[in-house]
């Protein structure tokens, strides 16, 4: 059953009109792995945050259908609700506010919509305590303010937290892998497949084919402009690390 | 029969209650020397504190408002106020022995039941009178004294005369005039050298008649080595007509000394909340003001601390919100008057629905101190856009070999922190609420946990409806 339909999206800066998303076309179903790749600037991020629910950007056509229902019309907190998962690229810093505090409110707030019991103290430190070890996150990260002060890597890792503890059934992730080293990307990724289920869909999006060595996509697209231009198997990530991005501009300006 | 007063439902304030019960004495409107001689004699002071009052007065009627006061100021009709109003006769040790309609109002405000939870003492003060203070046994054996006022100045007329008045002299400012001319209540406190009071002794200020002037005041000494926790609350009926509330407050830290002063204000929006609060501190001394400001119409109030002897330190943690109608003038005073002293500055305030905070400070380093260290921090949030905030710091260093640091923001409630907040499925009220608890949490920690549960109420009562 397809999780995530985009269809023919266009989307534009809401405070400029500047127009950045212009007919994306993407479906993930559940089980699947997609990869969108792209060159900086081709709108990666702002299709995520359109996809969360960002009001900093007006959808100008075309449908985004989760579950097979339209989302245009909910509040950020109705997609997650329902399932919806976006890891930041730039995770936001919230000071004063602990890590632990803020998360058990959120994941109670998703609970209580999926009809589930809301978690006291005890058994959600119970189940942090399992997610941290999974992702050997540092714990005393917990008791500080929210991506205050963390390092590039430890913002990145608390985001993937927050994806294991939330349990969402699509994980977009943005640019997860920039700011790790190479064994910080080892264990968030395989926190990540660890999470993987037969009904979870994943749509990863990356500037590198480096994430791809851990986490294998079925599917790879490459956006470019706004615009999806090919989409293929995962050997089509290699022949993008192999020749660049700029081979496939041609094939566009020509089209 | 008594007219019902005009009291106005306002639906986010829970203590606008009043009680309908006729005051044992209320003066006449207005404040002449006939009044003041008539709270003398009710009071049956010594003859030093009548010229003293008289004095003030004479004092209150040549000043000025201070040149920084908003225009608000000249709102306030002194005539329409009554400057003395006495519920009944005896400050008690005992609320069995309160009048039951006052024992009410307090335990509506959780007051008994604070004390005997979590606090060493506690002062109660309806309208002008202290009507209850009592303090731990064991704490008054080793010698610790907490009293109204008034009962102080019968009971300890030496110490109290020694440093009534010597901090915040009567020409301070016009309202420390008018304070001193027309005081009634308010605590006493004096902590023996080297005595150590672990638990907060507290104070509740309730306003209850209407166009009524409360002018508490309150003295507090810690001599050598000593240690104490002084909180106060307060909060009144929204009345159609203003109130005003004028107090002063006296502290002496001595050496090794250390006093924590907090107050969370919450009085209605039709109170005038002019405060002149400050605090000497000694060798190696530490004075500390935690102030949150949420309620009244206009507050103005500065706490200060004078670091008279090398080693004092001196902190400021002010906390204000302004909603509808609603300006805060706060911040607070540093005088470094001696070298190797330190000194902090913490100034949060938050502003919604067209209300006003204004942060202002004062840091003074005087000539020929040495060593001398201070940080100084204002955040401002705005919470929409019809809001308002100003910081107004003042630094006169006149001195060389100063460290001083300097930071003042203003920012507006992140779009980018909301949206990560609602994306992890919390709804936009319950994020904006967190981000503002966040944003006041190095405040609120400062506090005993029920104080800052209190005090994180009181801010998410301010907020609801804020967004949206
Ligand atoms: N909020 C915004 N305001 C103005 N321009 C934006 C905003 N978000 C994205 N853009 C612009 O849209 C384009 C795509 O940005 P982005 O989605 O971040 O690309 P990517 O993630 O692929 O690097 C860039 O030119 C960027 O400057
Ligand atoms: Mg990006």
């Amino acid at each position: 059953m397809p999780l995530l339909e985009i269809r023919n999206l266009h989307a534009k800066v809401a405070e400029t009109g500047a127009e950045i998303l212009r007919g994306v076309d993407l479906t993930v179903s559940e089980g699947e792995v997609h990869a969108i790749m792209g060159p900086n600037g081709s709108g990666k991020s702002t299709l995520s945050q359109v996809i969360a629910g960002n009001e900093a950007y007006e959808v100008t056509g075309g449908d985004i259908l989760f579950r097979g229902k339209s989302i245009l019309d909910a509040e950020p907190e109705e997609r997650a609700r329902e399932g919806l998962f976006l890891a930041f690229q730039y995770p936001v810093e919230i000071p004063g506010v602990s890590n632990t505090y803020f998360l058990k409110a959120a994941l109670n707030a998703v609970r209580k919509h999926r009809g589930e019991e809301e978690l006291d103290a005890v058994d959600f430190l119970a189940l942090v305590r399992e997610k941290t070890k999974i992702l050997h996150l540092n714990e005393s990260l917990l008791s500080r303010a929210v991506n205050e002060g963390f390092s590039g890597g430890e913002k990145k890792r608390n985001e993937i937290f927050q994806m294991a503890v939330l349990d969402p059934k699509l994980a977009v992730l943005d640019e997860t892998d920039s700011g790790l080293d190479i064994d910080a990307l080892r264990t968030v990724a395989e926190g990540v497949n660890a999470l993987l289920s037969p009904e979870m869909g994943l749509l990863l999006i990356t500037h590198y084919q480096r994430l791809l060595n851990y986490i294998k996509p079925q599917f790879v697209h490459v956006l470019m402009d706004g615009r999806i231009v090919r989409s293929g198997g995962p050997d089509l990530a290699e022949e993008l690390e192999a020749t660049g991005y700029d081979s496939i501009v041609p094939a566009v300006a020509g089209s | 029969m008594t007219a019902k007063p005009d009291l106005i439902r306002d639906e986010g304030y829970k203590w606008g209650f009043y009680d309908e019960e006729e005051a044992l004495f209320k003066a006449n409107k207005g404040l002449t020397p006939e009044i003041i001689n008539t709270i003398s004699d009710i009071k049956e002071e010594p003859q030093w504190m009548r010229e003293f009052r008289l004095r003030a007065l004479e004092i209150f009627r040549q000043k000025q408002d201070p040149p920084w006061g908003t225009p608000q100021l000249k709102e306030i009709d002194f005539e329409n106020i009554h400057y003395y109003v006495k519920a009944t006769d005896r400050d008690e040790r005992s609320w069995e022995d309160v009048p039951d309609y006052i024992r009410d109002t307090f335990d509506k405000l959780g007051i008994p039941e604070a004390e005997k939870k979590y606090l060493a003492g506690v002062g109660a003060q309806y309208d002008s009178e202290v009507v209850y203070h009592n303090i731990r046994e064991d704490l008054a054996k080793q010698g610790v004294i907490f009293l109204g006022t008034d009962q102080a100045l019968k009971e300890h007329e030496d110490v109290f005369k020694e440093h009534f008045g010597t901090i915040v002299p009567p020409a301070d400012n016009r309202y420390a005039a008018l304070n001193s001319a027309a005081w009634s209540g308010g605590s006493f406190i004096y902590v023996p050298k080297g005595v150590k009071v672990e638990i907060p002794l507290q104070a509740y200020f309730r306003i209850n008649a209407k166009d009524m002037g409360q002018f508490e005041r309150t003295l507090i000494i810690a001599d050598e080595g000593s240690q104490v926790h002084y909180v106060e609350g307060c909060t009144a009926p929204t009345y159609s007509s203003d109130s005003l509330h004028s107090a002063v407050v006296e502290i002496i830290v001595k050496k090794g000394a250390r006093v924590r002063y907090s107050t969370i204000q919450n009085w209605s929006n039709n109170v005038y909340n002019l405060v002149t609060k400050r605090a000497v501190a000694y060798q190696d001394a530490v004075m500390e003001w935690v102030d949150g400001n949420l309620g009244s119409k206009l507050t103005m109030k500065y706490p200060s601390v004078y670091l008279m002897e090398p080693g004092a330190h001196g902190e400021i943690l002010s906390l204000a919100f302004a909603g509808k109608g609603q300006h805060q003038d706060a911040g607070g005073k540093i005088v470094h008057a001696a070298s190797n002293t330190t000194s902090t500055i913490v100034s949060k305030s938050l502003s919604k629905d067209g209300g006003r905070t204004s942060y202002r400070g004062l840091l003074k380093v005087y000539d020929g101190c040495e060593g001398v260290r201070s940080t100084v921090r204002c955040d401002a949030l705005l919470l929409d856009e019809t809001s308002r905030s100003d910081t107004y710091p003042t630094m006169e260093i006149d001195a060389p070999d100063v460290h001083i640091q300097h930071e003042a923001y203003v920012s507006k409630l992140s779009e980018d922190q909301l949206f990560y907040l609602t994306s992890r499925g919390l709804t936009e009220d319950t994020a904006a609420k967190m981000i503002v608890n966040g944003f006041v949490e190095p405040i609120v920690k400062e506090l005993p946990m029920e104080y800052a549960v209190e005090l994180n109420r009181l801010i998410e009562l301010q907020m609801e409806g804020a967004i949206g």
